[in-house]
């Protein structure tokens, strides 16, 4: 029996999809092999998140490690490879604790919880040409209600440990990952104007330059938008060792602490492959048709290499100085460009409201300048807020009398 | 501006990355080490050890246990008794090396180890045999002579009992061990040949000074 996939089918535009769909159509009956395909794409993307988180904590510690002048793990296997699977032996063969006072349901949710928002956003983002598992028309949309699952399963973590340590990481995890939510959702807006599509492809086909040319300020607020929501360093607030030991996760041992820690460093790497489709033009560069994923994989490890440097650079903010660089500089800088943008898209389209490649040059002169300025501007603004107010005019300090 | 202080945190973060490594994979490279480095393994000569316990007396922590008894074989230069028991407490040593700057003789030297970790607390305890068949890898700490001689402990030669004295070294040293009846003055120090006495260096390729090879032969 032939089985084909008609184009009104959701996955049609999915080409590893249908060809394996119609391949193995031959053998078993349509429904069948419907399950099938999907069954090994979804192998397929699970496995290679799983896969490259492991591969990336190992990445990220060498780079850490290089960051700060010491070597890093290098003990087992070539310059250290095989880290991540001792680690992942170790952890296996620890006792699975759960506390006396937890909420075991829930306390058993959170991995899973943690983990699944990660693979899921992978299953809209196209890493190399007609690849993208779905191709929705709402991928930007989808991609945010994913991510922004993460944040109740923080809490959950947090509740369900019965620690008041977990709570208090929790606490912020949520307080920082709310905040930053409006900021990021913002800036996305200006990447969908210019596009004129929330699906991942269009965005991808409409870059004829990559949008990071063209919406500076959106994948700087971006950035660091999604280095907070990661809870990296210098965003921790809700794992800061130093403080409240590990946060949310402080109860948690085991498998469960392998599968969070692989949705952190997962997180990293789905997060650089949404940055990626959005701002750096995702698959696309020379021989696309080919080396597509190549291409895709090299700006994600660009990605990967500026949060790691980012990571090893800076100290962690106070939380009351993380949700002021949120509310104060991030959503100004957001609004405002996603206001400019949309007078550029308004006056720059031609008729069939579409923007040519000289547009979006246009476009990128005006944002970088405007960049420049909101840059200066409440660079100097939060700079005020930071330093010791100057003295009050009239008011003298005066000195102890010596007598 | 606000952001520029970050940039420049970047920026020398960015920097070490393209430095080499402090770090020394221990096992397989070693730093270099200081050849004055006071360590474990003490050297004790027992020739040269006159069972005088100096070291036992100036100890801050009274770990060293000396047990004489007088000796029937005496050297012609020198009384001497015999050591029954020479025990070191090491595990309570903190190595200020107050005994070997208390030894008269330069009998007793720190050692150049730091891998010395034992599994039972009494073998912590290093005793007589113990410090006879040490390593004689003496660290210079406290004994000049073997530092002018650019003795390096680590990697060097163990040394003999007759090339680490300082009687060798200067006049007034082999005085204070003993060894001179007729005491020099100043101006006797010239020419050097007349200062060495031929007993003590036997060891001709040992002796860090010229004229004592020829005086030996």
């Amino acid at each position: 029996m032939n089985c084909v996939l008609g184009p009104g089918n959701i996955l049609h535009d999915t080409l590893l999809f249908r060809v394996i769909y119609e391949w193995v159509g031959q053998l078993l009956p349509c429904w069948m092999s419907y399950f099938v395909a999907g069954f090994v794409i979804m192998l397929l993307l699970v496995n290679g998140v799983l896969l490259g988180a492991g591969l990336f904590s190992w990445v990220e510690r060498r780079l850490i490690g290089r960051f700060h002048n010491r070597i890093g793990p290098n003990r087992w296997g070539p310059f250290g490879t095989l880290q991540p699977l001792a680690d992942l032996v170790k952890l296996l063969f620890k006792e699975d604790l759960t506390p006396a006072g937890a909420d075991r349901i829930v306390f058993m949710i959170v991995p899973v919880a943690l983990v699944a928002p990660v693979i899921l956003m992978m299953a809209v983002v196209p890493f190399a040409k007609d690849t993208a598992l779905v191709n929705l028309n709402v991928g930007v949309l989808y991609i945010l209600a994913v991510t922004s699952i993460t944040s109740i399963a923080i809490f959950m973590a947090g509740w369900a440990s019965d620690n008041r340590y977990a709570m208090f990481g929790a606490s912020r995890g949520v307080a920082v990952l709310i905040s930053y939510e409006v900021p990021v959702v913002m800036s996305l807006l200006g990447v969908v104007l210019v596009s004129g599509s929330m699906s991942l492809d269009d965005v991808v086909s409409a870059q004829t330059i990559p949008f990071l040319l063209v919406q500076p300020m959106a994948f700087f607020v971006f950035l660091a938008g999604t280095s907070a929501e990661l809870n990296r360093t210098p965003f921790d607030l809700a794992e800061a060792e130093s403080e409240i030991i590990a946060g949310y996760h402080i109860e948690y041992s085991g498998v469960k602490f392998a599968l969070i820690q692989a949705a952190e460093f997962g997180a990293v790497l789905t997060s650089s492959a949404v940055m990626v489709t959005l701002f750096l033009s995702g698959w696309s560069g020379p021989a696309s048709n080919y080396l597509g994923w190549a291409w895709f994989l090299m700006k994600i490890g660009a990605l990967a290499f500026i949060f790691s440097w980012v990571r090893a650079s800076f100290p962690r903010l106070r939380i009351d100085q993380l949700l002021a660089f949120a509310w104060k500089f991030l959503l100004p800088l957001s609004i405002i460009n996603l206001f400019a943008t949309a007078l550029e898209v308004y006056f720059l389209r031609d008729g069939a409201g579409i923007l040519v490649t000289t547009d979006l040059w246009i476009m990128a002169g005006i944002n970088f300048g405007i960049a420049a300025g909101c840059l200066l501007v409440f660079g100097t603004l939060i700079q005020d807020k930071v330093r010791p107010a100057r003295p009050i005019s009239g008011v003298t300090l005066s000195s102890p009398e010596v007598t | 501006m606000y952001g520029l202080a970050m940039a420049k945190g970047l920026l020398v973060t960015l920097k070490n990355l393209t430095k080499k490594p402090f770090t020394v994979q221990y096992p397989e490279e070693r730093v270099k080490q200081h050849p004055r480095f006071r360590g474990e393994e003490f050297v004790w000569y027992e020739e040269r050890c006159t069972g005088c316990a100096s070291c036992a007396k100036y100890c801050p922590l009274g770990i060293i246990k000396i047990v004489t008894t007088p000796s029937e074989t005496a050297p012609a230069e020198g009384d001497k008794y015999r050591l029954e028991v020479f025990d070191i407490a090491i595990n309570r040593c903190m190595f200020c090396g107050l005994c070997v700057e208390a030894c008269p003789y330069d009998a007793l030297f720190m050692g150049s180890g730091f891998e010395q970790g034992q599994y039972s607390r009494k073998n912590m305890v290093i005793d007589i045999d113990h410090l006879r068949q040490a390593d004689k890898h003496p660290s210079t700490f406290f004994r000049p002579q073997l530092e002018d001689a650019g003795y390096d402990p680590r990697g060097g030669r163990p040394l003999h009992w007759q090339e680490v004295g300082r009687e060798s070294w200067q006049w007034h040293q082999r005085e204070k061990a003993g060894m001179m009846i007729d005491r020099p003055v100043p101006s006797d120090l010239l020419p050097e040949e007349a200062l060495v006495d031929s007993s003590f260096v036997e060891d001709s390729q040992a002796d860090p000074t010229p004229a004592a090879a020829e005086d030996a032969e």
